[in-house]
């Protein structure tokens, strides 16, 4: 077995298992830390496939900042703190019913990949940071085709802190209560 | 239980967490521009300065609010 076939298996297993602690934990706080251990794998699985700039946003946006909002979320409804009661459903079987044309359509999906996507495999060269670059910020003196996405991208990163800050004012002037 | 950090203006630090979370998009769109700084050159940094304009005026009214204090 080579070292990126391990690797692999390895990232794959770690991302399973903390998945899987992440609906079994019975504290708020374990299970988010499990999403964290899981995005985390998820970033090196995304290395391990040639795309850096996923990796880096993974890290970054999904297992840095989102996670540091799902901590302090915790943090401050009490109840989720508190709460240790037991997440186990007798109703299990109907879940796991559910899920089951989930799985089967991953499997579908897995062995029939490129039959549905031949156009969509496509060999990993170079570095791919550069192409998105381009996309983004275009050549010199000539803009890509997603400049005007990114600009439109800071407008609405600008409107959700006006949101965040006005809605912040509305909670702090009424007093309202949110942490129960 | 033990004494929660947050408890005394919990909507103040859940307004700090969501500036984590636009600042930390800010940043990952700013690393492929970081990639091809060179062959972007000038032109480059002009779109950067819109897009990280329009962000700090974002932080700046923050600021001004008091909302990082």
């Amino acid at each position: 077995m080579s070292t990126t076939t391990l690797l692999f298996y390895l990232l794959a297993a770690a991302a399973i298992v903390s998945a899987s602690f992440v609906i079994s934990c019975h504290k708020a706080l374990h299970s988010a830390l499990s999403l964290m251990v899981t995005l985390l794998s998820l970033a090196g699985l995304y290395l391990m496939l040639y795309a850096p700039f996923v990796a880096s946003v993974q890290v970054l946006v999904y297992a840095g900042a989102i996670m540091a909002s799902f901590l302090i979320a915790i943090a401050i409804v009490k109840n989720v703190t508190t709460s240790e009661k037991s997440h186990s459903n007798p109703d299990w079987i109907i879940r796991l019913a559910s899920a089951c044309p989930l799985i089967a359509f991953f499997f579908y999906a897995f062995a029939k990949s490129r039959q549905l996507f031949p156009d969509r495999m496509v060999v990993a060269q170079g570095s791919n940071t550069q192409q998105i670059a381009t996309l983004l910020y275009g050549e010199p003196g000539r803009i890509g085709p997603y400049t005007l996405t990114l600009e439109i991208a800071a407008l609405l990163l600008l409107v959700a802190i006006l949101g965040a800050i006005i809605m912040t004012a509305i909670i702090m002037t009424k007093n309202v209560q949110i942490t129960d | 239980m033990p004494q929660n950090p947050f408890h005394e203006v919990p909507e103040r630090s859940y307004v700090k967490s969501i500036l984590f979370v636009v600042f930390c998009v800010e940043i990952a769109l700013l690393v492929p521009w970081a990639v091809k700084f060179k062959a972007l050159g000038l032109f480059g940094l002009v779109e950067v300065i819109v897009f990280a304009g329009i962000l700090a005026v974002a932080y700046l009214w923050t600021w001004k609010k008091g909302t990082l204090e």
